[in-house]
């Protein structure tokens, strides 16, 4: 059975993302969902690893009316360990934090992390005090956790094991700072 | 405690009067009136920190989401946030108004804190981040507006620096 891919499980969830706003982390997250085709409603952090969850919690604190969603990676959450707590601390009922955990650094040459030699993002963010998190390993799973977290409307943490593979090439043909303008002008409504 | 109340009020309603709604802090000692005054308003959202970085993303979140935020930290925290402040808010020309507080230089007793003390302002300028020091409280009202000014009109980090003139009361 091949390992879950983190593009498929992006594609299965695309159509629920019409009415969320969106903010991933750099590097594969980023091109895949680009590829699949760029919204104004999503953000791309390319950089400060670590932050994309601290970002989407800005949003969701400062905008209660928002949908957020985060789609994170594991070397990223290894980063920022400490922003899990945050999260649970002030757990916004309108945040989702997705984390495609494959193991790896992958644009940096696929370096294994911690998750592939025993940590575990999801127990480490139910010890964290984040009120839901769950893991998948399947698109079926995915969808299910992602609805059922929607459904709940609890701050979630969902760990998505996805495949050590990516894109063929990182750099996309929008813009930093497009994105960044178009974004804030889309929330602004 | 000698950390002035009265100064740490007027720093407070100047940070309301200019529409900061969130506050992101990692406490020291020259905070804590400050801290607590924001935890008792109704209007203010706190959001205490594990580390000082977290505070970057989340005012950058609130400014692009519309909302003015500002970030309590000490200047040990600002450098534990160069990353985030470098990739991420000036990556991506997002303003930041950091107040920190400025261990480590004239007066201070601690010695673990003299290290980062003599380099803050260098690293501030280094970085190209306007710097301004709040050590008076008869200026700190008109500082920290024009701070804010500053920050929206170039969409990029502004630093206010909380000085032991104004926050500390020596006994």
């Amino acid at each position: 059975m091949h390992k879950l891919r983190r593009l498929e499980a992006l594609e299965a969830l695309y159509p629920k993302l019409d009415d969320r706003v969106v903010v991933t982390i750099m590097g594969a997250v980023a091109a895949e969902l680009q590829s699949i085709g760029h919204r104004p409603n999503f953000f791309y952090l390319q950089h400060a690893m670590g932050l994309a969850s601290s970002l989407g919690l800005g949003i969701a604190l400062s905008r209660p009316e928002l949908k957020v969603v985060v789609f994170d990676g594991d070397g990223s959450v290894l980063m920022n360990l400490g922003g899990l707590t945050t999260s649970a601390r002030y757990r916004p009922t309108n945040l989702i934090h997705v984390v495609f955990d494959n193991e790896s650094l992958l644009s940096v040459g696929g370096f294994p992390t911690a998750t592939s030699t025993g940590s575990d993002i999801a127990a480490m963010a139910l010890a964290a005090g984040v009120p839901h998190a769950t893991q998948a390993a399947t698109v079926d799973e995915f969808l299910a956790a992602f609805n059922e977290a929607s459904d709940r409307g609890v701050m979630s943490t969902i760990v998505v094991k996805v495949a050590d593979e990516g894109p063929g090439q990182f750099v996309t043909d929008l813009g930093l700072l497009e994105n960044r303008f178009q974004f804030a002008r889309y929330l602004k409504g | 405690m000698p950390v002035s109340v009265t100064s740490s009020q007027i720093v407070f309603d100047a940070l309301k009067g200019n529409d900061v709604r969130i506050m992101s802090a990692l406490p020291e000692t020259w905070l804590v009136h400050l801290i607590r005054m924001a935890e008792d308003d109704p209007d203010t959202m706190l959001v205490r920190l594990a580390k000082e970085e977290e505070g970057v993303g989340i005012s950058m979140g609130a400014h692009l989401a519309g909302v003015q935020s500002a970030m309590l930290m000490q200047n040990h925290g600002f450098l534990a946030s160069i990353n985030g402040i470098v990739s991420g808010a000036q990556l991506y020309r997002v303003p930041l108004l950091m107040l920190i507080s400025y261990r480590g230089t004239f007066g201070e007793r601690d010695p673990w804190q003299t290290e980062g003390g003599g380099l803050t302002e260098d690293i501030l300028h280094a970085l190209r981040i306007p710097c301004g020091h709040l050590d008076d409280p008869a200026t700190v009202e008109h500082k920290i507006g024009e701070a804010i000014t500053l920050a929206n009109a170039s969409l990029r980090p502004v630093a206010l620096l909380l000085c032991r003139d104004l926050m500390w009361q020596d006994e």
